[in-house]
């Protein structure tokens, strides 16, 4: 049930990672799975690192917002406004603290096969999924505030 | 006919009026406003939920208004409500696990319990004294007195040799005091019979798919549907011969295909059912599915816009209503029920949650909980007759839900 996701695509986990000072993620050591296209772990480790630096730094406000309607309206059909949890778990950081947030970011982007998480691929980019995740765990939002 | 007879009915008509115009006096005015004697009746009043302001609006669908707000009901996302039997209290179910007893003509909170961690809806015995939630955290169902919220039995909802609880969905009221639900995680199928009501009695079917996420009683209270997530199919239980145990239906209706993804679950309730037919929504496909209630085999499809969440059949069941799932949610759908074919889209506005029909179906009501309104529509000429403020309206429940069984 809480295992790394199983996409195609998906980025599996083998190294160290955490949501570092101020909810910006440190990454190291990821490897794709499946796929074929395997880049230097140590390459992809600086892909993600610059993608989450480009969260933080070109998330424009607006959209900001959105997002945060979005997880408040849209994602909490499932696990509630709150974000207690409902048919879907809890993703209030309690919940959430043990999870490597990089397999949340993946969730949130490609699904859960085998439960009702859907992927969120089309609407979200990956900088978008992490600066949701970022803020997940530092405790969401309410709708009007971003941060 | 012969014309005599003709000509005393219409003298008999006129007697009748006159003396009913007579008694009344002056009082015909102050009936149609609803005041002056201070009296009313509730079968034409409903809420609408307003979701993330713990608030309720009474409204009233002769003079499509609101009457006023109810305040203080805690998190009303995915809230749910039902109808004592005389409909003048409203059971609201938060999603907080409050149960709060709403009177829909003093506005006021007349009781109010939290019952649970986190609760999806309930339901209301037959005969009016028990009202029953359905819970995920703990995972189970709960009885109150109808009349003071008094607790009378906890069913926890334990399954399997660990006895983990599992979330409860699909709650419906059923004949006899009785009451089916599913289990979520177990693939369950329970119904409880409150004969006596502090010892409810449980009659369990296992395995009876993946998934189960919700559940519907026929309009007759016949059959119980369970619509099954995790495969394609519905898990169908004839109540009245409950020992020949839960069979499928629509099984592999996918056929093999991937789904597509489904970005807010569907719901049930017996509105599904319009003459002979019921009409599901699909899981993972932008389909409405036509299944025949006589034989329970599927007649048909009928392609819609979206991942449908609300299949509603307009009380006379020509008409069925369809609103979606994001991100096609800003349309509703209205399928024709001859043509068995959408023969109206329409774009009520951001994010149509749910609608309601009038007891009669000449208008139904939908919420746009994006642009903060809800929407009355003439279900002959599509025109909108009536354009309410509501802040983020979800669920409407109007009152006659208190005479249908399975709501």
């Amino acid at each position: 049930m809480h295992g790394p996701p199983s996409g195609r695509r998906s980025a599996a986990p083998r190294g160290r990672e955490d949501a570092g000072a101020g909810g910006r993620l440190k990454v190291e050591g990821w490897r794709l799975s499946g796929g074929g296209r395997c880049q230097g772990a140590m390459s992809f480790a600086l892909a993600v690192l610059l993608a989450a630096g480009a969260a933080g730094a070109e998330t424009p406000p607006q959209r900001e917002r959105e997002l945060v309607r979005l997880v408040r309206q849209d994602c909490g059909a499932c696990h509630g406004m709150t974000l207690a949890g409902g048919l879907g778990p809890s993703l209030l950081p309690d919940a959430l603290r043990d999870r490597p947030a990089e397999a949340l970011v993946q969730t949130i982007i490609h699904g859960r096969p085998g439960t009702p998480m859907p992927p969120w691929r089309p609407f979200l980019s990956e900088p978008e999924a992490r600066w949701i995740v970022e803020r997940l765990l530092a405790g969401f939002p309410t709708e009007g505030q971003t941060r | 006919m012969r014309r005599p007879a003709l000509w005393r009915r219409h003298v008999g008509v006129a007697v009748v009026a006159v003396a009913l115009a007579v008694m009344a006096g002056g009082r015909a005015t102050a009936a149609e406003a609803g005041d002056g004697d201070g009296l009313r009746g509730t079968a034409d009043l409903g809420i609408v939920i307003e979701r993330a302001a713990g608030r309720v609006q009474v409204v009233d669908t002769t003079a499509r208004r609101s009457l006023g707000a109810v305040e203080g009901l805690g998190d009303l996302s995915h809230a749910h409500a039902v109808y004592s039997r005389d409909a003048r209290y409203a059971y609201v179910f938060g999603r907080d696990g409050g149960l709060s007893k709403v009177d829909l003509l003093t506005r006021r909170v007349e009781r109010r319990v939290v019952q649970a961690g986190n609760s999806i809806g309930g339901s209301i015995s037959q005969d009016g004294r028990y009202v029953v939630a359905q819970n995920y955290d703990p995972g189970g169902v709960k009885v109150f007195d109808a009349a003071t919220l008094a607790l009378v039995a906890d069913v926890p909802a334990s399954y399997g040799e660990e006895g983990k609880r599992s979330k409860v969905v699909g709650l419906a009221d059923v004949p006899g005091n009785r009451f089916a639900f599913a289990l979520y995680d177990a693939g369950e199928i329970w119904v409880m019979d409150l004969a006596d009501p502090r010892q409810p009695a449980l009659t369990k079917y296992r395995d009876i798919g993946r998934q189960p996420y919700d559940g519907l009683v026929t309009p007759d209270g016949r059959y119980y549907l369970a619509g099954l997530f995790g495969e394609d199919g519905i898990a169908l239980l004839d109540l009245w011969h409950p020992e020949q145990g839960v069979r499928r239906i629509l099984g592999g209706y996918g056929k093999g295909e991937d789904k597509l993804p489904v970005y807010k679950m569907p719901h049930l309730r017996g509105w599904a059912v319009a003459g002979r037919y019921a009409y599901l929504p699909a899981i993972g496909r932008h389909e409405v599915l036509v299944v025949d209630t006589g034989t329970w085999q599927e007649v048909g499809r009928i392609p819609v816009q979206g991942q449908p969440v609300f299949v509603m059949a307009r009380p006379d069941g020509r008409q069925v209503w369809v609103n979606f799932a994001f991100p096609d949610n800003g349309a509703a759908q209205v399928i024709d029920t001859l043509e068995q074919k959408v023969v109206k889209t329409l774009t009520p506005g951001k994010a149509v949650l749910h609608l309601e029909f009038t007891p009669r179906g000449e208008a139904v009501w939908l919420s746009a909980r994006d642009d903060n309104r809800v929407l009355v529509y003439d279900t002959a000429s599509f025109a909108v007759l009536a354009d309410l403020p509501a802040d983020s309206p979800s669920g409407i429940f109007f009152s006659a839900r208190a005479s249908r069984i399975g709501f």
